[in-house]
């Protein structure tokens, strides 16, 4: 049926391709700028949707993970090749990247092999035009047997042609399964008789393609063969015929049966790849190997990448921060200030209706304006991330630093979240730390990176550690610093090498990595990627981070104690007093009311119930009610401080007050203060980063469990750092 | 001792002969396209002397020397 204006064709097409074949910058080009993004279900794959119009018809199209082989090894293959499958797509787009098409038609083999409906886009044909590589593209599509269309997805060209020839290909999809693999005549034997065995089966016939899992049992590929086990009317049949067939063909080759199937893919793809290319008599990579040499170089890699993380901490933190100078206030600022307004806004409550004004103004702008304050920031991160990542230098990252994290159980690629949560001191965010894991393919690497990343000194912190430092060590305020710095790493590195021998154990997965030719970025990719990861983030302020806020302030609100007392100490004292005197001492019983109120509410009388626990650190109960604030926020600790010490609520950037009031206390020490830094720098990371290793691990479970250890290891040094400061007898 | 991919010297050419390892590992090389045949050129070391920056079927890959063991070469 010829389709018409009024009813446009409804056609789902995936999009697969190996990483840095320009799938992603395709996708681009052929949904436009609205997508959905998320995650495949169970696992921390992204996954992207769009829509597509071209040909009468609307396509809705996935963009599946870059992979370069559909194996159950890795969880983005299984997801791609799992969507193939299940999901039956009207049409398969596989991106092959023109200018390696040798090592890209691996996937393309695999895919015809799974005998779903296939169109190939021969991307960047222009980059290998310009390297003159003179591929015959109907010759390919001949050989192949799908139809092929050379585009240049960061230019949006051949968009329409494939579009096309994806329309095509749905409306007729018998027609155009493509043609058979061979492996030679021992193979194709061993797999014809497997194949009829499982076509012949009836819990498998209909539900796979049979000659497909022929192979995939030969390759030895556990998932399937799993599958095969639970879903097959026979399956000891089954079994004995693969093991059968693989023992032929181990026996007649003298080689594993996946190395002789993964060979006969390479040879085929070799083959196509001989018969229509000419191949240039010029070297191949000239340009990324001069680069490389350069930027991977014994001394020079390290320097240049010194450099880059240093601009990159640079543009986040000073850049977000600091760029007052063009618009009056730093982007961040300008945020704060427009929370301000907006809890201003609600001040007329305050007389009328007291409680939803607080939770107005104390629980949900504060909290998750307090999240949002943090947008520019990301967005500055994001866009400096999403650059060397489209340049290809993340890869160059980790093969410079790779060796020496290798050591703590990470790799090179997590140097870069570990920084940007804060570990060149001084400022940093989890937040953006975590998500910047979504740069290693590795899964238990980035498990592991994403819960210890948040032990680095973030600026939220900061704060924290200034108004103890100026209190307790005046004198060596930079000495102290540095040492928290250092100590930072000590355990974020020694937490991860505990973690991967005792929590995340298990085979490393093999790392083998591409390092891609360089690219110039293209600005509309990288504001697409910047945009993405930053609404996703926003998305989550407004959500979850809403919820708990409203929670946290319920926790501080109530129950409530009674004002009377205090309102009648108001009135003695506006009989006898008046002038400045008098608002001073109304300010002085407001405080109090403030600390009362706190004492009694839910948190203080968990902070107060904490103490005979909490002692052993040297934590009162004004301490421990700041901490468990610390938990939504770190930047709370220091207000909570404020209001626990009757001094209202202290602004975090004027502490001075408070450093004093402490400083003067006998029942602090320096070894108390010290114990409460590291206490601070380790526990439980804030509630946004908490909500961020939920959503990035994919599950609850690995949330909690970095708040229960990191809380657990930041006590177990602060009783370690004030008991031994106490039989040291530095506690006067 | 058979010679394998870590024996190689930056600017060394050689051809694979065989692969070794595990079932993660063996299909992961072969998935990157290290397959008995291919023709393999070292470039550099990183600069800790691990990984190797390796190409093969015209790309550029980067493998752990652990990995890289398990690739038979031709001496």
């Amino acid at each position: 049926m010829p389709p018409t204006e009024s009813s446009p064709r409804h056609l789902r097409a995936a999009i697969a391709g190996n990483p840095n074949s320009g799938k992603t910058s395709l996708f681009n080009a052929l949904t436009g700028s609205y997508h959905a993004v998320g995650n495949y279900p169970g696992v921390t794959v992204e996954r992207r949707e769009g829509y597509a119009r071209g040909n009468g018809c609307i396509f809705r199209v996935v963009d599946l993970p870059g992979t370069y082989s559909l194996t159950a090894y890795s969880a983005e293959e299984e997801v791609a090749r799992n969507f193939v499958i299940e999901q039956r797509p009207d049409v398969v787009v596989d991106v092959v990247d023109a200018a390696n098409l040798e090592r890209n038609l691996y996937l393309a083999v695999q895919i015809i092999e799974m005998e779903a409906p296939l169109v190939v886009a021969l991307n960047m044909i222009d980059v290998a035009r310009r390297r003159r590589l003179d591929i015959d593209v109907d010759k390919l599509s001949s050989l192949l047997g799908v139809p092929v269309v050379a585009t240049q997805a960061h230019r949006g060209v051949g968009t329409r042609e494939l579009l096309a020839a994806c329309a095509q290909v749905a409306a007729d999809p018998e027609r155009h399964i493509p043609k058979q693999i061979r492996y030679g005549h021992h193979v194709d034997e061993q797999v014809g008789h497997l194949a009829g065995l499982i076509s012949h089966d009836e819990g498998l016939r209909g539900r796979f393609r049979p000659r497909w899992l022929a192979v995939k049992l030969i390759e030895k590929d556990s998932a399937v063969a799993d599958q095969v086990a639970s879903l097959a009317a026979d399956p000891g049949a089954i079994r004995a015929a693969a093991d059968h067939a693989i023992h032929s063909i181990e026996t007649h080759f003298g080689e594993h049966s996946e190395s002789v199937i993964a060979e006969g893919r390479h040879g085929f793809a070799a083959g196509v790849v001989r018969e229509c290319l000419r191949l240039p008599t010029v070297p191949l990579r000239t340009r990324t190997d001069r680069i490389d040499s350069v930027t991977c170089h014994r001394v020079g890699g390290p320097i240049i990448l010194v450099c880059v993380v240093y601009g990159l901490f640079v543009s986040v933190f000073k850049v977000a921060d600091e760029w007052s100078w063009l618009f009056g206030k730093s982007p961040t600022e300008w945020m704060e200030w427009a929370f301000e307004r907006l809890a201003e806004s609600c001040s007329s409550l305050q007389a009328r209706a007291p409680l939803l004004h607080s939770l107005l103004t104390d629980g949900i702008i504060g909290g998750v304006g307090g999240v949002m304050a943090f947008v520019p920031l990301i967005l500055v991160m994001f866009a400096f991330v999403a650059v060397l990542e489209d340049t290809g230098y993340v890869a160059r990252v980790a093969f410079v630093m790779d060796r020496l994290l290798k050591v703590f159980g990470l790799q090179g690629k997590s140097i870069l979240a570990m920084i940007v949560s804060g570990g060149l001191g001084g400022g940093g965010c989890a937040v953006p730390g975590v998500m910047a894991t979504r740069t290693l393919r590795e899964e238990k690497d980035r498990l592991v990176t994403m819960l210890v990343a948040p032990l680095m000194n973030c600026g939220a912190k900061m704060p924290v550690y200034l108004m103890l430092i100026a209190a307790f060590f005046p004198r060596i305020q930079a000495r102290i610093l540095f040492v928290v710095w250092l100590m930072s790493w000590i355990v974020a590195l020694g937490a991860a090498w505990v973690l991967r021998k005792a929590v995340v154990r298990g085979e490393q997965t093999p790392f083998v990595m591409e390092l891609p030719p360089y690219h110039v970025p293209t600005l509309r990719g990288v504001l697409m990627h910047t945009w993405e990861r930053t609404w996703a983030y926003v998305r989550k302020a407004g959500t979850v981070i809403l919820a708990v806020s409203v929670i946290m302030w319920f926790l501080m609100y109530f129950p409530r104690v009674d004002a009377s007392p205090f309102e009648e100490r108001i009135a003695v004292a506006q009989a006898e007093l008046g002038g400045e005197e008098l608002v001073a001492v109304i300010q002085a019983i407001r405080n109090d009311q403030a600390t009362a109120q706190l004492r009694n509410s839910v948190a203080g009388r968990l902070g107060s119930g904490l103490v005979p626990v909490s002692q052993w650190a040297g934590f009162d109960w004004r301490t421990n009610i700041s901490l468990i604030g610390g938990f939504a926020a770190k930047e709370l600790v220091v207000g909570t401080f404020g209001v626990a010490y009757s001094m209202g609520n202290v602004d975090p950037d004027a502490t001075d007050s408070l450093s004093n009031r402490l400083a003067t206390d006998p029942q602090w020490s320096r070894v108390k203060a010290f114990a409460l830094i590291m206490f601070v720098m380790v526990y439980a990371p804030c509630m946004a980063t908490q909500v961020t290793i939920w959503r990035e691990s994919g599950s609850v479970r690995w949330a909690l469990f970095s708040t229960a250890y990191a809380t657990l290891l930041g006590f177990a040094l602060a009783v370690l750092v004030y008991q031994g400061g106490l039989a040291l007898g530095l506690g006067q | 001792m058979a010679r394998t991919l870590v024996d190689l010297a930056p600017g060394d050419e050689s051809v694979v002969l065989r692969i070794e390892g595990s079932g993660a590992i063996r299909q992961r090389l072969l998935d990157m396209g290290i397959t008995r045949g291919a023709s393999v050129r070292c470039y550099r070391l990183a600069p800790l002397g691990d990984p190797i920056e390796i190409s093969v079927k015209g790309s550029l890959l980067a493998i752990r020397k652990s990995v890289a063991k398990f690739v038979q070469i031709e001496s």
